[in-house]
């Protein structure tokens, strides 16, 4: 059975417990679901916010792309990414990868492929909204986050 | 063909969007960001560093040696920062 791929954009929180629970839904073969949040930092009480700016079109098809490749190494049922744009606020979700196998290992790896690759593939930007009201900056990217792709290669 | 810019390209160069017509001897995106160049301060500035720039072209990722032939859209960028 081909895996499930289901990408979204927005700018609206989500409730990780109803992914979880609609990913499983309808599909008994399912014995395990990983999955990953990414949230947004205060780093060390200087930030106010994230502000998160997206291509829209080429985001979602881009997170799509990474899904079927993931999709293609390992043997997942079903496999969420939900990205949200806009501001966000201290301690909100920012990011949620949920994934469905048979056995946990496939949805273990498909998962961390999906958020290595997510990271600096996926055309978002983060620009910084400070406590102090200064000019916030944009989030370099980091040297790290490219070398995490090497590994799958 | 349009151009889109997002973040610092988009804030430096001021502009989210245009249509730009190139001339012909542009036809790999390194020409068409040396060209761009050309176009004003602003242009100079953001797109100082190409290194810096990443490319897609009809919201593909591309590198800059690629050429710029039968693109509908290309949208120039900073490294992404998702997740």
């Amino acid at each position: 059975m081909p895996c499930r791929i289901a990408v979204r954009i927005q700018s609206e929180p989500f409730d990780t417990a109803a992914e979880i629970a609609d990913i499983g839904r309808g599909d008994s073969d399912v014995g395990a679901v990983v999955t990953f949040s990414g949230l947004c930092r205060d780093e060390a009480g200087t930030l106010a916010a994230l502000e998160i700016e997206h291509y829209p079109g080429m985001a979602e098809a881009e997170i799509t792309r990474i899904a079927e490749d993931a999709a293609e190494r390992w043997p997942v049922s079903a496999l969420s990414v939900i990205h949200r744009h806009g501001r966000i606020g201290i301690g909100e979700p920012i990011v949620l990868v949920v994934a469905a196998s048979r056995h946990r290992q496939a949805a273990f790896s498909a998962a961390e492929y999906l958020m290595d690759f997510l990271k600096s593939r996926a055309p978002f930007w983060k620009k910084e909204h400070r406590v102090d009201g200064s000019a916030g900056s944009w989030v370099d990217a980091k040297e790290a986050d490219e070398q995490a792709i090497s590994r799958w290669e | 063909m349009k151009l889109v810019y997002f973040a610092w390209v988009r804030e430096r160069i001021g502009l989210a969007e245009e249509e730009v017509t190139p001339p012909d001897s542009v036809t790999t995106v390194h020409e068409l960001l040396d060209w761009l160049k050309t176009r004003g301060e602003e242009y100079a500035e953001a797109l100082k560093y190409p290194e810096a720039i990443r490319v897609a072209i009809n919201q593909e990722h591309v590198r800059q040696n690629e050429p710029i032939a039968g693109a509908r859209e290309i949208g120039l960028f900073p490294p992404m920062t998702g997740g």
